[in-house]
């Protein structure tokens, strides 16, 4: 009996297994993407594909190589997901199907990317060698490589890393070097791939982002107070120093992350900003970027985010303070409720209208979806060592 | 029936010292700790793998080249002029050994 069951299966098995053989890709339901979005794994090194309908994993893609620190983009039809992984590897993920559709190891070790306003091009920011690669987003075939090659101050030819790669309107792309000092500008217009370097910025940037409208790049120095500001309306004027006293400061916790630009927020005319080594959370004025408020916040801050309507502003934290998220009120300017998500929060996402925010909880094994007004708790997902989610209303979204 | 949690955990607490006796008052629980945190929270720098990101890749044959000590004692000062912190705040100096240990003798980059 129990012998024939499986003989059945087999048969059919083999039955799908022959109609699959017959088609180019495995049948796929008509769906829309809009919904969607991933959770990296790092530990695993997959990707959940999560349904933020129905808050619930869809599938897990496996085989993507080394996650720590992994990011993600997505085509400009919000279909295929872009996986950067630290290792070097690059893959071009079907969310519908789940398959890994392109994969290339594209360098020693790189640390994200970015897709170009057009959707045509995939660029990769490398640690090792450091540099820019660009690939055809559709087949991932390498179109170019800008090595990030400076002199030290021996006056050596030397390569480095590049940071806080984003795209940029006018299909460029900007980005930083940690070594060298600089930012740096390719423009995708011509034949070749032009590029404009901004040397002598500050000591080691070590991320950086753009704002929503594409005109301000903002560099984060390790090294030294400040921010470099590139404006991409006026790049005749260079780049020039903002917030002198952002930074290390004199009194300055040690950092035990560094925390990330690119989930700085800008709600109204006001960036809000985590500080470095500091239990604060900065609000800026985005005008003429003086600085206006200083939040007291649980810990060192890592991401701060804000809902999409900008009420709202969510923040994470650095080690050992990392099993909570504040939420500030941005009118009020007041934290309105402290969260319990798990062990080590890593990253946050608020989904495209902003009703709802996934956590991901990394040595509680957990994503925790949460109703942005009343802080209920919808939905907690397994998932092995989660870290950063990524929803697909990311494509339509200058540098993100 | 199972023994109650407290009591294990004082069994395991006894049996510990013969196992490890260089570091004979760490627990299990805080090895596992550490081991988390050197892997995810240090790896936030220095890559998962060890093999380096931001911070440079720490391979056993780098790791050796320090005595056991003055591993431990950069693990806690930091380096001053780079962004590597100094853990003391965090970090005995007890446990600070266990990591310098695990980076010389159970390193799994092997280079």
């Amino acid at each position: 009996m129990m012998l024939s069951g499986l003989r059945t299966h087999l048969t059919a098995i083999g039955l799908a297994a022959l109609l699959a053989g017959c088609q180019a890709t495995p049948p796929v339901e008509p769906r829309g993407t809009g919904d969607l979005g991933v959770v990296v794994e790092r530990a695993t090194g997959s990707l959940a594909v999560v349904d933020t309908s129905e808050r619930r994993i869809l599938t897990r893609v496996e085989g993507l190589g080394d996650l720590s620190h992994a990011s993600v983009k997505f085509s400009r039809d919000a279909r295929f997901a872009f996986v950067f992984g630290r290792d070097g590897g690059l893959s071009r993920v079907d969310l519908l199907s789940g398959e890994i559709t392109h994969r290339v190891m594209q360098s020693g070790n790189s640390i994200g990317g970015a897709i170009s306003q057009d959707g045509s091009l995939v660029a990769v920011a490398n640690y090792e060698p450091g540099g820019v690669k660009l690939f055809d987003s559709q087949t991932l075939v390498e179109v170019a490589e800008i090595p990030a090659t400076y002199r030290d101050e021996n006056g050596e030819a030397q390569r480095s890393k590049v940071v806080g790669l984003v795209d940029a309107p006018g299909n460029r792309f900007v980005y930083s070097l940690f070594e060298a000092g600089e930012i740096a500008m390719i423009d995708m217009n011509g034949e070749a791939p032009e590029v404009t370097r901004f040397p002598d910025i500050g000591e080691a940037p070590y991320d950086a982002l753009i704002g929503p409208n594409g005109r301000y790049y903002i560099a984060g120095l390790f090294g030294e107070d400040g921010l470099a500001l590139l404006d991409l309306w006026h790049l005749e004027e260079g780049v020039t120093r903002i917030l002198p006293d952002y930074g290390r400061g004199e009194a300055r916790l040690p950092v035990y992350k560094m925390p990330h630009l690119e989930g700085w927020s800008v709600a109204g005319d006001e960036a809000w900003l985590p500080a470095v080594g500091r239990h604060e959370v900065l609000v800026a004025d985005a005008d003429d970027w003086s600085l206006v408020e200083r939040i007291p916040v649980h810990g060192q801050p890592i991401f701060v985010m804000s809902r999409p309507d900008e009420r709202q502003v969510w923040v994470n934290f650095a080690h050992p303070d990392n099993d909570v998220v504040q939420v500030i009120d941005t009118e009020t300017r007041e934290v309105i409720r402290t969260l319990s998500p798990g062990e080590a929060v890593l990253h946050m996402e608020f989904t495209p209208k902003g009703e709802h925010a996934w956590v991901s909880a990394r040595d509680s094994d957990r994503i925790t979806v949460y109703d942005t007004r009343t802080f209920e708790v919808l939905a907690t997902l397994d998932s092995e060592s989660p870290s950063g989610i990524f929803f697909t209303d990311r494509a339509h979204r200058i540098g993100l | 029936m199972p023994l109650p949690a407290p009591r294990l955990l004082l069994l395991a607490c006894c049996w510990l010292p013969v196992a490890a006796l260089a570091d004979s008052a760490l627990s299990t629980a805080r090895q596992a700790e550490l081991e988390t945190l050197l892997y995810q929270d240090c790896g936030s720098c220095h890559g998962m793998t060890l093999r380096g990101g931001l911070g440079p890749p720490l391979p056993r044959s780098r790791m050796n080249a320090y005595d056991r000590d003055g591993l431990a004692a950069l693990i806690l000062n930091g380096v001053p002029g780079t962004a590597m912190p100094g853990w003391a705040g965090l970090l005995s100096e007890q446990e600070a050994r266990w990591l310098a240990d695990h980076l010389q003798n159970d390193n799994p980059l092997d280079e």
